[in-house]
């Protein structure tokens, strides 16, 4: 009813050309005028929502932007409310791809792990627990997973800081000068890790699922061995979704703000030494910084949030269009 | 059909129904009916009669169009996106596919039954039942409806059997009663018209016998259309056959020829006719 | 002569069958040596603590196991059993955090729990003195995320109705599809800038003031997408048959909507809608921007700031008193009560409601 049946070319060619015509034209009831129309307009509020982000925030970093005496990309200091502003967000820059960095180390090749044991190693029911027991961790606040880090995960991690120090301290990522090892880089890493864990083996769970019966048999069927399988049936096919899977925990990881705006130091240096004290994020920052910001400062932790929204966006589009691109070459919607 | 028809000529396709319960019934008749989906063309150029108080039976190879053609008749076909008709189908004079008239008024007239079995699963047996009046917004008394659930399935051969759960839900039943619970379903609404697309076709022999007899009783009363794939059926249940073919693969379904039942089965007037009845291809 | 033949067929077929495979009490002797050998090393020599035994145990275990399957059975089938022990590590390694907070959680939070933590607010209660409770936050949280629910879910099902039922049509293919990625966008936008979002807009811009209806704004925006997605995922998997009898019938296509097609997708649509919820009821940095901290009951969400569960969190973890870690564990308790309760009773609705059985 909502449709207008139309004719083909094909159609038009027939001798009835004149009978032919459109069939559905007015007779459209009154009531699903009325409920399409509200319909369409809740999907049209989401379009303009997205937009309103971008041009909110836009319109209010500016006057940041206009009183900011040096430069806004690569300066390191955060002094938006004194005069003149001096304020950048390279610390911040760095510090969040830092954490995400170290947070996607860990949790990428564990999420993969976990969303292949669920779906070609465990058996029906321990599989299931796996996939309740990853959705458990995602149901799990972000606070609490920053105090549960805080408390608990701090303290053991000062062991593990001493060791890399002590062997790999060639490394400058693992030397510690300081013989400090809390509010590291590295604890806000390792929960950031079990906090994208779940989207990154939920995302390739599915994928995984939906890889054919028949590719899995036709491996087993040649003599493959369980791992033979994984690398010549499922990895293939599941690539794209794969690469997604992480980018998008790759998001979660550069916007969580409140566990790591409780583990870091929040100092605004670029340090590459991870079991050190310091490191900043954009996202901890705006939370830290938030109730003692004066309009300056407001407008600028708006700015640095523009540059997150950005730096996400450009995260997100890059996850989806893979996947959008693998629908269409395997003609399927995904 | 009790509320009055807002528009002009709805009010005409619903008269039509009313008037069905007495005489002279509702004749379908098709003028250079054209049915496509997105750019292929599904069936071409049909031009077909279908009689009142009988069973008209649409048999034919996979392909040939003739489920396209059932769903023209009450305007189902064009649900589907990217579906076009072009031509007319006339139900006792008012054209289906006028602009003014409403594909809802149509399908209310020109009732359905599908291959699969499909009662909504959130309703009851008698929910299922009144399902067409009381989502058509027709407001009935509670009494009314009891009586239409029962009448409809008495038509429809299953009041014994679900008298005592017609509070259980409709998918709990067999998938023959399901079946017979969606004819039920789509007499309770009065149409004039009763179209059947392969109903038997998911069901088991002991079930399809029983449609079959239910067929046999509902012909008085109403015009029936049976798409089928079983020959045989079409010569149990109809008394009007009429077979289509597709001559080169991709292209449109067209009628090959129509006419009485018995007079298709024995002496066939086209050759292609012949060889499917004869089963050589199909 | 045919007598050899089936012999000599017979034993090619045992030694192409049976090859050369460990026993099956291999993994679990190499891992009972490897725990004993690490125990040993634990207390002979420096590298000590439970971590650190673990780790060699493990480290040992996996090379026990190689060398011996690669001597028995050849390099494929050691390979394989690495990569099988990996993928069983993966899993346990997400175990263990997830036992790690959930005990720690029951542990600490219980020792926070009394009858006055849980009915009174904070009101003139300093952070280093015990007692005060998280009344007013939990009041603030329930209206917080009512008042997101009342948003959040009905827009987000007509959105969904309208990519489902309307999107598939010419003329709305193309708007569909962009709404389809932007909700998919939208999921990924971080809480902390839908906070801003809504501080810029609504507080900045239209003056409304940090108030509990801010933050109820902000957790809609973080609902919205999910509850859209998942009630698309259950609209589609509606069979188009009910559809088709539906209309069949006469049944307009908004009636049919209504009536059969969301009633029919009811109980996942609920399952998705509560989950979202739940999600949203432990989000922190949208209600850090947008509503102040308060230590007292207010029960107006439109005017001024209303503390939230999280929010109390937070701000009893920052305190760092011994008091306020101990109310902090409790409320960290409290919260992972009403998500956990959120979460069950989206699967228990799942099953009930909708489609009869």
């Amino acid at each position: 009813m909502g449709t207008t049946p139309r004719l083909d070319p094909a159609l038009a060619t027939s001798p009835d050309e004149d009978a032919s015509r459109q069939v559905l034209g007015p007779a459209e009831r009154r009531g699903d005028q009325v409920f399409r129309a509200v319909s369409r307009g809740a999907a049209q509020l989401i379009l303009l929502l997205l937009a309103a982000i971008a041009l909110f925030l836009v319109w209010r970093a500016f006057p940041a932007f206009q009183a900011n005496t040096a430069s806004f990309l690569t300066t390191t200091a955060w002094f938006p409310d004194q005069d003149p502003p001096v304020f950048g967000i390279a610390a911040l820059a760095f510090g969040t791809v830092l954490t995400a960095a170290v947070a996607m180390v860990l949790a990428v090749p564990v999420g993969y792990g976990i969303a292949l044991f669920t779906v070609f190693y465990a058996d029906r029911r321990v599989g299931a627990a796996a996939g309740f027991i990853t959705d458990l961790l995602a149901a799990v606040p972000s606070i609490v997973f920053g105090l549960w880090g805080l408390a608990v995960l701090q303290p053991h991690l000062g062991g593990l800081g001493q060791w890399l120090n002590t062997y790999l301290g060639a490394i400058p990522l693992f030397r510690n000068d300081s013989g400090l090892y809390t509010k590291s880089i590295l604890v806000a890493g390792i929960v950031l890790a079990i906090m994208v864990l779940p989207t990154v083996s939920a995302l390739s769970r599915e994928v995984f699922v939906r890889v054919p019966a028949t590719h899995v048999e036709a491996a087993l069927a040649l003599g493959a061995t369980r791992w033979e399988m994984v690398r010549a049936s499922v990895l293939p096919f599941a690539r794209p979704g794969m690469v997604s899977a992480a980018m998008l925990g790759l998001g979660r990881a550069l916007g969580e703000t409140i566990a790591v705006a409780l583990v870091l130091s929040a100092a605004f240096d670029v340090s590459w030494q991870l079991s050190e004290p310091g490191g900043n994020t954009f996202a901890a920052n705006i939370a830290l910084k938030w109730n003692e910001a004066g309009p300056i400062g407001l407008s600028a932790l708006i700015a640095s949030g523009l540059v997150l929204f950005a730096l996400t966006l450009a995260v997100n589009v890059t996850a989806r269009a893979i996947l959008a691109r693998r629908a269409r070459f395997s003609g399927g919607a995904a | 059909m009790t509320t009055a028809p807002v528009q002009a000529a709805p009010a005409t396709v619903a008269r039509t129904a009313r008037t069905a319960d007495r005489q002279p019934g509702a004749r379908l008749v098709t003028r250079d009916l054209s049915a496509c989906y997105g750019g292929f063309v599904a069936v071409r150029d049909v031009n077909l009669v279908i009689e009142p108080r009988a069973v008209t039976a649409l048999i034919g190879p996979s392909g040939c169009g003739k489920s396209t053609v059932l769903r023209t008749l009450n305007r189902m076909h064009e649900v589907a996106p990217g579906a076009g008709v072009s031509g007319s189908v006339h139900l006792n004079g008012q054209d289906l596919y006028a602009p003014e008239v409403d594909p809802v008024n149509v399908r209310r007239t020109v009732g359905m039954v599908f291959q699969r079995p499909n009662p909504f699963p959130t309703m009851s047996v008698y929910e299922n039942v009144v399902a067409g009046l009381r989502l058509g917004g027709t407001r009935r008394r509670r009494r009314e409806h009891d009586d239409v659930v029962e009448e409809a399935l008495r038509g429809a051969h299953l009041w014994h059997e679900v008298k005592d759960r017609l509070r259980r839900p409709g998918a709990s039943l067999s998938g023959g009663q399901q079946q017979r619970l969606c004819i039920a379903r789509a007499i309770a609404v009065r149409p004039a018209v009763l179209l059947m697309d392969e109903p038997c076709s998911a069901l088991d022999p002991i079930s399809t016998l029983a449609i079959e007899q239910l067929l046999a009783s509902l012909r008085t009363d109403y015009t029936i259309v049976i798409v089928t794939h079983n020959m045989q059926q079409a010569a149990r249940v109809s008394d009007t056959t009429a077979f289509f073919n597709v001559t080169e693969p991709g292209g449109p379904g067209r009628l090959v020829e129509t006419g009485p039942t018995a007079r298709m089965f024995t002496a066939p007037a086209d050759p292609a006719t012949a060889d499917y009845l004869g089963g050589r291809f199909g | 002569m045919s007598r050899v033949e089936t012999y000599a067929t017979a034993a090619l077929v045992e030694d192409a069958l049976r090859g050369q495979r460990l026993p099956g009490w291999a993994a679990p002797a190499a891992a009972g040596l490897a725990v004993m050998t690490a125990l040993l090393l634990a207390v002979a020599t420096p590298v000590d603590g439970v971590a650190g035994t673990a780790v060699v145990a493990v480290l040992l275990f996996v090379g026990l196991q190689t060398a011996w399957s690669v001597r028995v059975e050849g390099r494929r089938h050691a390979v394989d059993r690495l990569a099988t022990t990996a993928v069983h590590a993966a899993f346990l390694a997400a175990v263990l955090p997830l036992l790690s907070v959930l005990v720690t959680l029951i542990a600490k939070g219980i020792r926070a729990m009394s009858g006055e933590f849980l009915t009174t607010s904070m009101r003139g209660v300093s952070p280093t003195s015990a007692g005060g409770g998280l009344y007013h936050a939990l009041i603030g949280t329930l209206e917080q995320v009512g008042i997101a629910v009342l948003l959040a879910i009905p827009l987000g099902v007509l959105a969904a109705i309208y990519l489902v039922e309307y999107g598939q049509h010419a003329g709305h293919r193309g708007f569909a599809r962009a709404v389809g990625f932007v909700v998919d966008v939208m999921t990924g936008v971080p809480s902390v800038v839908v906070g801003l979002f809504v501080y810029t807009a609504l507080v900045l811009t239209l003056g409304l003031g940090r108030s509990g209806l801010a933050a109820s704004v902000a957790l809609t925006i973080l609902m919205l997408p999910m509850v859209v997605r998942s009630c698309e995922e259950m609209l589609r998997v509606v069979p188009d048959e009910l559809r088709e009898a539906s209309y069949a019938l006469g049944v307009p296509r908004w009636r049919t909507i209504v009536r059969v097609v969301v009633p029919t997708a009811m109980g996942g649509i609920v399952t998705g809608a509560m989950l979202a919820v739940a999600r949203a009821a432990g989000e922190t940095a949208p209600l850090l921007l947008t509503t102040f901290l308060s230590k007292s009951v207010n029960a107006d969400p439109t005017n001024g700031p209303q503390a939230a569960l999280p929010t109390f969190l937070w701000d009893q973890i920052a305190s760092s008193t011994p008091a306020s870690v101990d109310r902090a564990w409790g409320a960290a308790l409290v919260l992972v009560l009403v998500v956990t309760a959120l979460y069950l009773t989206a699967r228990i609705l799942a099953r009930t409601t909708g489609v009869k059985r």
